[in-house]
């Protein structure tokens, strides 16, 4: 088993296919999106390949130590520029292939018009501990 | 076996425990070492005596713990001090719990995790579980908790505003998982009511029991927010608002109005409305000056401009509004509502959209999303 972190941005990601603001959906739209997403997590718990999912909210800022004795620098809120994390989900598969194919169903929820926003999800494998045998 | 029960005797038996010397901490081990063996062995053979039970067995645990790891003298002077078993002052320890475990040198994580497993008697694991944290993490923030009110003399009184303020956290932060700490916070409520004659607690039990009332009707099957005025209020717990009204008239009678008593009155006109367009607007908005008479609270502003809005119609509502500091949470949502009541539907759905932004939970993200996206669609057509 690996684990992997599948990465939605709110930007900083080539844009999706089916890209429209979710406030210009259809409240129906925007149910039927919840619904695919909360089923998408329910069926991984099933299955025994969800680990944990998150959601961020959108504001933030950089923080740096300043040397002893002064408080943190901070620097915010984010200039639009920055690439932004929404939120993500660990899940722990068999095989790589498997967690591209579970970030392909997840990048294929419904947007506007009902129809799957195609959106690019990043895909991360985490650093494992060592195997007990190695030779 | 009835692990209601167990629970509602954990905190007489840890406070006897630390009446007969056993320092706090390793008294609430043994309590819930106790608690664990009564749970595996209680189905089959249940005690006539269940604190008696407890007692004797948390005291023993107790006993052997000091025995593994203090010096000998001290134990031996601690069974020389046993006291004979007799009627103890159970109410008073009781009290004297919840006053420890909310005292004000601990952070409010942590009094919440000690009330709940002190008081309470929640395993660990449960309590971690439901703020969803890791048991190692929830453990280390009990113990270093324990250690932190280990010095406190036990008969010393304290100050009932902090236990409030801590059950008022337990209701309010409904996560999920096993343990429905809204259902938890309104028993440890209730329990302290019973130990305390004081209007301010009766105010928070009626302010919880009416907010539970409402739990039913406040989510959709889909899991998203239902409003209040969108609220099907056949499906209200009306005994639980009797409940509530009941507790909150008794308590106003004394006429020592407090923060939670003015909360709770606002409840209880909600929940006495049979329609939302019933709803007394005018008498809210008197208790929100109340309320903020008595907390000088911004939050309380808030709402007070929302109410002032539907009593006297938005235009006042935003007049209110524009006293307030525009970066006071949900303020955007507020102005997005009283301008969609008061017929700008372009600025309340770009307020409703930037609400979303800043929302501080998903829930109320996708609520409110969706709130921009319908006037949007109702503009576009």
């Amino acid at each position: 088993m690996a684990k992997y972190l599948l990465l939605k941005h709110y930007r900083g990601a080539p844009a999706s296919v089916n890209d429209v603001p979710m406030d210009q959906w259809s409240p129906e739209e925007i149910s039927a999106h919840v619904q695919y997403m909360n089923d998408f997590a329910a069926r991984l718990e099933k299955t025994g390949e969800f680990v944990d999912g998150q959601a961020l909210a959108p504001e933030g800022a950089w923080v740096r130590y300043d040397g002893e004795g002064r408080p943190p620098v901070t620097d915010g809120p984010f200039a639009e520029t920055k690439d932004l994390i929404a939120g993500w989900m660990i899940i722990d598969v068999d095989s790589y292939e498997r967690a591209i194919s579970l970030a392909g169903e997840l990048s294929a929820a419904p947007g506007a018009g009902g129809k799957p926003i195609h959106e690019w999800l990043e895909v991360r494998p985490f650093l494992a501990a060592p195997p007990t045998i190695t030779e | 076996m009835n692990e209601a029960l167990l629970r509602s005797l954990t905190p007489s038996v840890l406070g006897i425990l630390v009446r007969r010397g056993a320092d706090f901490a390793a008294a609430e081990d043994a309590v819930q070492d106790a608690l664990v063996e009564a749970v595996r062995g209680w189905p089959a053979d249940q005690p006539r005596d269940a604190k008696g039970w407890l007692v004797t067995v948390a005291w023993r645990r107790f006993l052997d713990a000091t025995r593994a790891d203090a010096a000998r003298r001290r134990r031996e002077d601690l069974v020389d001090e046993e006291p004979a078993p007799g009627p103890s002052p159970a109410v008073d320890d009781t009290l004297q719990l919840y006053f420890l475990c909310a005292h004000p040198s601990l952070t409010p994580s942590s009094a919440v995790a000690l009330t709940l497993r002190a008081v309470g008697g929640l395993t660990t694991r449960q309590i971690a579980q439901a703020y969803l944290v890791p048991e190692a993490t929830m453990a280390q923030r009990i113990s270093r908790a324990k250690r932190a009110v280990s010095g406190v003399r036990f008969d010393q009184p304290g100050d009932v505003a902090t236990v409030l303020r801590v059950l008022y956290l337990v209701f309010n932060e409904g996560y999920s998982g096993d343990v429905d700490l809204a259902a938890e916070a309104i028993r440890l409520t209730r329990q302290l009511a019973a130990a305390i004659d004081h209007p301010e607690v009766a105010g928070l039990l009626a302010l919880m029991l009416l907010h539970h009332a409402r739990r039913a009707a406040r989510t959709a099957p889909d899991g998203s927010l239902v409003p209040l005025a969108e609220q099907d209020r056949g499906r209200w717990d009306t005994e639980s608002i009797a409940e509530g009204v009941e507790i909150l008239q008794a308590a106003l009678a004394r006429d020592r109005l407090g923060e939670f008593q003015a909360q709770a009155a606002i409840a209880a006109l909600h929940a006495d409305a049979p329609t939302a367009e019933e709803t007394d607007w005018v008498q809210i908005v008197e208790w929100y000056d109340e309320l903020a008479r008595l907390t000088d609270s911004p939050v309380v502003r808030l709402n007070r401009a929302v109410a002032v809005g539907e009593a006297d119609g938005s235009r006042a509502g935003l007049a209110a509004l524009v006293a307030l500091d525009d970066s006071l949470p949900r303020h955007a949502a507020v102005a997005a509502y009283l301008h969609e009541r008061g017929g700008d539907l372009a600025t309340a759905a770009r307020l409703y959209a930037e609400a979303a932004h800043k929302a501080p939970n998903l829930a109320e993200r996708d609520h409110l999303t969706r709130q921009a996206a319908r006037l949007n669609a109702r503009r576009c057509r």
